[in-house]
């Protein structure tokens, strides 16, 4: 074989192609140092980069339309227009109060939710009474759809704080109960049964064994919750609301103002990757046993 | 085989009644029998079926303090189930079974839980403060040469490095009856030789009374005082080890011993290799 090809670092350009040579006698070898070796051209940019230049074309494509007329500002302002919008609302404080008061329903109902979410997954998953009682209830209330329920929460809360709040818990409740559950529920028997011959007591069990045997499950579960809770909160705040994302867009409907719905959309999508970005946190923290990666 | 009186029902202070179905709830009454005062494991007439089938078909069996008693039987023979009733994992045979009350178990596979470090597994459900466990479970990782990865998760730990986690695991509660389940089964050939070496080390500074299942005759002829083959639910002779301790090969009877007990387990030893028995 070619032992210069073979012994080459990894960085030198590889071979144009794998060099064929005839063997002494029979068939002729091939440089297996070519194999292997991806012969794809080189772009120069990295490949983040490359991924964004997509959207940012896309983005500029559209400017340009406004631009030259041929997209009317009353049926989709143009980025330009979004952001001055933006930076308009922003220096007045409307943006920061709406912003906060989205935010404050959102927490208030993911903390009461997910909480709920929980307790629920465990009594089900730890206790046969539990499983009887909870399980079954659960997945039947499961198949309501959340938004159908907006009337009857409207009569129940009136057009406060309370009735938003009621629709997040309740979009949020079923991913966490569901993944919870079923996380308890796939803790591996045999790592239960040595724990077990160990001499651990139940409660041992659940604390060192089934609950973090779980977490995967449950983060799973956080994750589809706070995509629900987001999906709840834009509805809920556009029918009845005097604040939020929801009530600013909705008013911006009546004044044909497209520059601040397209704003809220973006606000809303950026939120959206926020909570994205806080759950890969807490699985990077709450998982650091699966990779075995301590960061340092 | 059974050595022992005619005692049924009781048991030295030290040796705890295991889950016995017939009596459940009943204490382990105190001393008598002066017979049973060496003895860790006690099985008399046990019993076990799973639906219609009998795996376990009424075994008496003794293991004596101290002794390193090693159980060969094709798979499906009955030997896990005989373990794991020892264990206490199954409260369903009949039969009375007297076993110690500090009792360890390996497993084939390492268990340990994936989401604590390996000294938070040698330590897991230990009595006593906190630092005082630390303290004994650092000891144990350093006696199987593990105590440099103490902080490590286990998912980084080779085979062999787990499976010595789990030997630390267990010797850390200083059992009267270690109970191995085909232990050294899914390591290769190299660390299983050097796990061999680890571990009649650790037997001999400890002296538990061990029961190791295995289906492999060089391993219980390497390591054991005692040989018994199971097959089919009943205990066959035993065969006493009477080789020097360093268990030479080629000592003459290595190869009568092995013959023996591939010959028991229907396995014609023959110019070195192995032919089914039909």
């Amino acid at each position: 074989m070619t032992t210069a090809a073979a012994l080459a670092p990894p960085s030198a350009p590889p071979p144009a192609a794998p060099s064929v040579r005839p063997a002494e006698d029979g068939a002729p070898l091939v440089d297996a140092a070519g194999l292997s070796r991806p012969r794809r051209p080189r772009v120069p940019l990295p490949r983040p980069l490359r991924r964004l230049a997509g959207p940012l074309i896309l983005v500029a494509l559209w400017q340009l339309a406004g631009n030259l007329g041929a997209i009317d500002s009353r049926v989709l302002a143009t980025p330009g227009q979004v952001l001055s919008a933006g930076w308009e609302l922003a220096r007045t404080g409307e943006l920061a109060s709406n912003l906060l008061a989205s935010l404050a329903r959102v927490a208030q109902g993911l903390v009461i939710g997910v909480s709920l979410g929980v307790l629920l997954a465990v009594l089900a998953g730890l206790f046969r009474l539990g499983e009887d009682l909870v399980d079954s209830t659960l997945q039947v209330l499961r198949s309501l759809p959340v938004l159908g329920l907006l009337p009857l929460v409207i009569i129940w809360f009136g057009v406060g704080e309370e009735p938003k709040v009621a629709l997040v818990v309740f979009a949020t409740v079923f991913p966490v109960y569901l993944n919870t559950y079923a996380g308890i529920r796939g803790v591996d028997s045999r790592l239960v049964e040595s724990a077990r011959v160990l001499g651990l007591s139940r409660v041992g069990l659940i604390r060192h064994v089934v609950l973090p045997g779980a977490v995967p499950g449950f983060l799973v579960g956080l994750r589809f919750a706070l995509t629900s809770s987001w999906l709840v909160i834009i509805i809920a705040e556009q029918l009845n609301a005097t604040s939020g994302i929801g009530y600013l867009m909705n008013q911006a409907q009546a004044w044909y103002r497209t520059d601040i719905i397209v704003l809220g959309l973006l606000i809303y999508g950026l939120l959206g990757l926020g909570a994205d970005a806080v759950v890969r946190l807490l699985e990077r923290r709450l998982l650091r046993w699966r990779r075995g990666f301590d960061g340092n | 085989m059974t050595t022992a009186t005619e005692t049924t029902t009781t048991a030295t202070a030290s040796i705890a009644r295991a889950v016995e179905p017939d009596t459940a709830g009943v204490a382990a009454e105190p001393a008598a029998a002066a017979g049973l005062a060496d003895t860790a494991v006690l099985a008399r007439d046990l019993r076990r079926s799973f639906a219609d089938r009998e795996v376990l078909g009424g075994l008496d069996l003794r293991i004596r303090r101290g002794e390193f008693l090693a159980l060969l039987g094709r798979s499906g023979s009955g030997k896990s189930t005989l373990l794991r009733a020892m264990a206490g994992l199954d409260p369903d045979f009949t039969g009375q079974l007297l076993v110690p009350q500090r009792r360890s178990v390996v497993f084939q596979d390492p268990r340990l839980q994936p989401w604590k470090r390996v000294l938070d597994n040698v330590v897991l459900g230990l009595p006593g403060s906190r630092s005082e466990n630390r303290a004994q479970g650092l000891a144990a990782l350093t006696e199987v040469g593990l105590a440099q990865h103490a902080q490590a998760w286990p998912v980084t730990l080779s085979g062999g490095e787990a499976q010595r986690a789990a030997l630390a695991r267990a010797l850390v509660r200083e059992p009267e009856l270690l109970l191995l389940d085909e232990p050294f089964g899914a390591l290769d050939a190299l660390t299983r030789i050097r796990m061999h070496g680890l571990l009649r080390e650790l037997c001999r500074r400890h002296r538990p009374a061990v029961l190791l299942v295995t289906h492999d005759v060089d391993e219980a002829v390497l390591l054991a005082d005692r040989v018994v083959v199971l097959t089919e639910g009943r205990l066959g002779p035993a065969h006493e080890v009477r080789l020097p301790a360093e268990r030479p090969r080629s000592h003459p009877e290595f190869a009568a011993l092995r013959a023996a007990l591939l010959a028991a387990l229907g396995v014609l030893a023959e110019s070195g290799s192995e032919v089914e028995a039909s």
